[in-house]
């Protein structure tokens, strides 16, 4: 299989170029991680991000063939050739594949991603219904690959000030946790022109995410908050 | 100057929903003046202004034109913050957009009570 991949090492190359590699596909190989691998076994100088291989850890999100997605849950019989991998768009790239993931995690832990509850803690958990509970379908999920936030173009032009998709949908899933007590300073903390309603519904955030999350509905529903909470 | 990290200016939830409410504003009227034209079929420009001579047309003209400029600033502001990052440039355009909306405002009621 022909695989075009993307080449930089500022250390040593001017500007980045694009790779050609031919890589054989064996009856084992069923993702697009195995025969990046084998691509590593052939040239050690290349370099990617993995780790589970099961798309659960978010490591390996990439470019493929012009869309984000994780190579290790993406079926070679898939793929259309030459399979062309770039870094994930419109963040600083450190090397081939891998790219500089501050900026994106900048904006996520500005949401303050975790429980906010100042009451006495009961003696041994804090217990949700199961309805509340179901809150959270959809939303916990997140493992924060940044296939979404690098496939928005409001991302790509603020992603100082933009929360973006993967924030805003972890802000969501603890705005809709019973258990939390933050309400009102995490819409605060939101309602801004450019950090939350710089999101105009384009929805490239729900066509590449990996695990079908929705981010669009997930900051409808923050806006929705902000209706009920204002009007 | 120091460049620090600000989160939450609180403002721009009001801007959002009055861009939904305009939109809706201007959807109703395009489906009003459509039936009303309809209706009353004007023909020449004498008949032209008979038909903008109703007190309830020339309102509900108004209120489209309101809902027009304040839509079309929210969504000039928004173009202007993603495009142009020079805050002294910004904010020029921003003002010379709100002039030209009023303007334009101001203009549409000189046409609409015309003689």
């Amino acid at each position: 299989m022909r695989i075009s991949i993307y080449r930089y090492d500022p250390d040593r190359d001017a500007k980045p170029y694009m790779k050609d590699y031919e890589v054989p596909v064996e009856p084992a190989d069923r993702m697009l991680l195995d025969l990046l691998v084998k691509v590593k076994a052939m040239d050690d100088g290349f370099a990617f991000r993995r780790s589970c291989r099961e798309g659960v850890c978010g490591s390996d999100a990439m470019n493929i063939n012009g869309k984000n997605g994780l190579a290790c849950i993406t079926r070679i019989a898939d793929l259309k050739e030459p399979v062309v991998l770039r870094p994930l768009p419109g963040l600083p790239v450190i090397r081939d594949l891998i790219v500089d993931m501050t900026q994106f995690f900048k904006q996520y832990h500005s949401v303050r991603p975790y429980l906010v509850n100042d009451e006495p803690a009961p003696e041994r958990e804090r217990l949700q219904s199961p309805e509340e509970r179901a809150e959270l379908d959809g939303l916990y999920e997140c493992i924060l690959c940044a296939c979404c936030s690098t496939a928005c173009p409001s991302f790509w032009w603020n992603p100082d000030k933009f929360v973006g998709p993967a924030g805003l949908l972890n802000a969501y899933r603890f705005l809709a946790d019973s258990r939390d007590r933050a309400t009102n300073e995490r819409l605060d903390n939101l309602e801004d022109p450019y950090r939350l309603f710089r999101c105009h519904t384009i929805m490239n955030c729900v066509d590449v995410c990996p695990k079908n999350l929705n981010p669009t509905r997930a900051i409808g529903k923050i806006k929705e908050m902000m209706v009920k909470r204002t009007v | 100057m120091v460049k620090r990290i600000v989160v939450g200016a609180h403002y721009g939830f009001r801007d959002w929903l009055a861009q939904r409410v305009t939109a809706g504003v201007m959807a109703v009227y395009s489906v009003v003046f459509v039936i009303a034209y309809a209706a009353a079929g004007p023909a020449d420009h004498a008949a032209w202004r008979a038909f903008f001579s109703q007190g309830w047309l020339r309102l509900a003209t108004l209120l489209f034109f309101a809902s027009l400029c304040y839509h079309a600033w929210i969504g000039m502001r928004d173009i202007l913050m993603d495009y142009i990052k020079p805050v002294w440039l910004r904010l020029l355009l921003q003002v010379l957009v709100i002039l030209t909306l009023a303007g334009y405002a101001g203009w549409a009621v000189q046409i609409l009570w015309r003689g």
